[in-house]
């Protein structure tokens, strides 16, 4: 019976190798190089020899890890392969520790770690900004954002742009440029919020995949205005020499500008982790989360859509209008090409790989994005492959993410509520 | 007046592109309610067949009729293999998932095969052969059509034609028609729902493949990204005319390719891609449903 079965997977396999091979053999193997409009194909054997086996084995774990899935369908969902989850929320004791060892780890960071690694950690601490922000939207809300890096650049470009025309005044006044970054921020949250509601405008009305794409559609207009308009944006080429943060009016080196700014971002990201988790907790918050679940049921409970809706579309556009302004201080240059569509992409695969909807998830998330590459330079050339693989992946075989949100469960001592009539009712 | 149909003209031939490859949007939205971000990839891969094939063929010193035939055989083909697979990697196990599971997976199955066809291919834009014959009849009016525009009206008319003919007449036009509507009460009168899924999958990808090859020969290059925005394009002519409906994916391409030759023709060049997402925006505000559409109920 076992070999039979054995046997019948093993022809599977060979059929879906045969499969692939004809599938991979023109784009893998050919390859085409155009000369003065002739057309030569050279042909990449070695290839045609990786694709068999890898194809056979692929295919082998495919069934097998479909099957595994289907068979745990049955199980109770809770305990499925959550080891790191467990880790993190089991424990109270070893999760504390952790937290404080991972805190202290981030704050002395810049001391021991060069100026290089602490530049990549920066932008990895702005991606965990702007993934916080796509967590309200799309992990509380719902709401699938493919426009998540347009805000980036309205945050960008307030900086950029305030720079470019207000700066000329505040050198002739004699104040140091480095004061425009702590305008700048506030500026660039209100911007943020500002075009947040203009999307809101034509987005309330829509659900799942229209939304996805009129929030796409949003962010390549504005970036073909930011890329066509080029006496007010300065087109493709962007706008350069943006100042630094101001300190203490030292002329300051590189490093410790760099350190400088490892310390705004830093306490900015420690700010968005305290101001999301208050407000997953709140009274908007779990609206949100209704909203996610039942738009119509949770209508008819009495939440005010559209209301709930603008707020988080709002907010989330504010985290991100304030990772812009960050992003462009620390680069001091900024032009189109940082914001495409891709951009977005990768923030939603920051968002869905760590865990949708929760925090340290979107940390995780953040963190492998844009580290992993980073420091793997042979792998950084086949990023978006990966990540575009992991997503689908992710979708099949674990659709909460690297780590599970748990969702809070109230409980009541009991004789509590065998004391009190259920009249009474203050949950 | 004669510049002015000189665009009417060119936009109906871009139309008709879009049309192409809005019909496997539309059909595979009518049918699983997904929009398949990775049909663009499905288009561009595709081309880069034609491309390939026709190149290793011309290499050999063959007949251009000849070269024409195999490699849009070749490239129709291998899009429509590769649109099974990816159903079956990709959509099937997520059959029972919610709607916006399969839309993350589609987009990253969009990342995967464009940048696979990046990394396997090349990064440049590559001039692509015109396999296309140029036609002595059409000298006279030279100024306002050119052969491939001609070609590119003929051949989506007849796919039009073929396609209406097969869902309206063929026992699996039947049970597209019926999947569509209801997919559990299809399943229950017997109709194979996994199979019409497969069908759909491979005529809207051997559409696309046709559209690919085409637009390819009137552009004159190719490269991995064209897919991305030509597929958000015959997107928003889907949703422009109703998607799920199949004349109204037709009429909402024709419309698209209009507002683009003449926008670019009289307002700006720059901006060319920005219409169609401004006529998205416009349609999703004012008429969700589309020209054709009908407008679905929400249910708990």
């Amino acid at each position: 019976m076992k070999i039979k079965i054995l046997k019948s997977g093993l022809i599977k396999s060979l059929k879906s190798t045969l499969w692939f091979s004809i599938l991979l053999f023109p784009l893998l193997v050919m390859k085409i190089t155009v000369k003065e409009g002739l057309a030569h194909v050279t042909y990449r054997w070695i290839n045609l020899a990786l694709i068999v086996p890898s194809a056979l084995i692929l295919s082998e774990l495919w069934r097998y890890f479909l099957q595994k899935k289907g068979a745990g369908g049955n199980r109770e969902g809770k305990n499925r392969g959550a080891v790191i989850t467990r880790l993190i929320y089991g424990n109270k004791k070893i999760r504390n520790i952790l937290l404080a060892a991972s805190v202290i780890l981030m704050a002395t960071y810049p001391f021991y770690a060069g100026m290089y690694n602490t530049n990549v950690m920066i932008s990895a601490l702005i991606y965990i900004m702007l993934g916080l922000g796509l967590n309200i939207v799309l992990g509380l809300g719902g709401m699938l954002h493919l426009g998540h890096a347009a805000f980036f650049a309205v945050g960008a470009y307030t900086y950029g742009m305030f720079f470019r025309y207000a700066g000329q005044f505040f050198i002739n006044a004699g104040i140091s440029t480095g004061w425009m970054f702590w305008i700048a921020i506030p500026l660039g949250g209100i911007m943020a919020a500002v075009f947040g509601v203009l999307l809101s405008l034509p987005v309330l009305r829509l659900r799942g995949d229209y939304l996805a794409i009129v929030t796409l559609a949003f962010g390549e207009i504005l970036r073909m205005i930011l890329q066509n308009w080029g006496s007010v944006t300065g087109g493709a080429t962007g706008i350069s020499l943006i100042p630094r943060p101001w300190l203490f009016g030292i002329n300051v080196t590189p490093r410790i500008a760099a350190t400088y700014i490892y310390y705004i971002v830093f306490v900015f990201v420690i700010l968005s982790i305290i101001s999301v988790s208050r407000l997953e907790n709140s009274r908007i918050g779990r609206a949100w989360e209704a909203m996610r679940e039942d738009e119509i049921a949770c209508q008819s409970m009495g939440i005010d859509l559209v209301r709930n809706k603008l707020t988080a579309f709002v907010l989330g556009s504010v985290w991100a209008g304030v990772a812009g302004v960050l992003f462009a201080a620390q680069t001091t240059y900024i032009n189109p090409d940082s914001f495409t569509i891709w951009e977005s992409i990768l923030i939603l695969c920051i968002v869905v790989l760590g865990g949708t909807g929760s925090i340290s998830g979107v940390i995780l998330g953040a963190l492998i994005i844009k580290l992993l590459p980073e420091y793997m330079r042979a792998f950084a050339q086949y990023r978006l492959l990966f990540f575009g693989l992991a997503l689908v992946l992710m979708m099949i075989f674990r659709p909460e993410g690297i780590i599970r949100k748990i969702r809070k469960v109230y409980t009541f001592p009991v004789d509590e509520i065998e004391n009190k009539p259920a009249a009474e009712g203050n949950s | 007046m004669d510049y002015f149909i000189k665009l009417l003209l060119s936009g109906t031939a871009k139309g008709s592109i879009y049309a192409l490859i809005a019909l496997g949007y539309t059909m595979v939205y009518g049918i699983i309610k997904l929009i398949n971000f990775a049909h663009g990839e499905i288009y561009m891969i595709g081309a880069f067949t034609a491309l390939l094939v026709g190149g290793a063929l011309q290499a050999a010193g063959m007949n251009p009729v000849f070269i024409l035939l195999i490699s849009t055989f070749c490239a129709v083909f291998l899009a429509s293999a590769y649109g099974i697979t990816m159903e079956k990697i990709a959509y099937k196990p997520l059959r029972a998932a919610p709607r916006l599971s399969v839309l993350i997976s589609a987009i990253g199955m969009s990342m995967f095969l464009q940048n696979f066809v990046l990394l396997a291919q090349t990064e440049k834009y590559l001039s692509f052969p015109s396999f296309l014959p140029e036609f002595e009849f059409l000298k006279p009016i030279r100024g306002y059509i050119n052969s491939t525009q001609f070609i590119i009206l003929i051949v989506t008319t007849i796919v039009m034609i073929l396609l209406t003919l097969l869902i309206k007449f063929t026992l699996i036009g039947k049970a597209m028609r019926a999947t569509s509507q209801d997919r559990e009460m299809a399943q229950l009168v017997g109709i194979n729902i996994n199979n019409v899924i497969t069908v759909t999958f491979i005529i809207g990808s051997a559409t696309a493949a046709i559209g690919g090859i085409l637009i390819c020969s009137y552009m004159g290059q190719i490269n991995y990204y064209i897919g991305f925005i030509a597929g958000i394009k015959a997107f928003v002519a889907a949703v422009l005319g109703g998607i799920g409906s199949i004349p109204g994916a037709v009429l909402g391409s024709f419309v698209l390719g209009w507002t683009e030759s003449l926008g670019t023709g009289y307002i700006s060049s720059d901006y060319e891609d920005s219409f169609a997402f401004i006529i998205l925006i416009l349609i999703l505000t004012v008429k969700p449903s589309g020209i054709l559409g009908r407008k679905e109920n929400q249910k708990v």
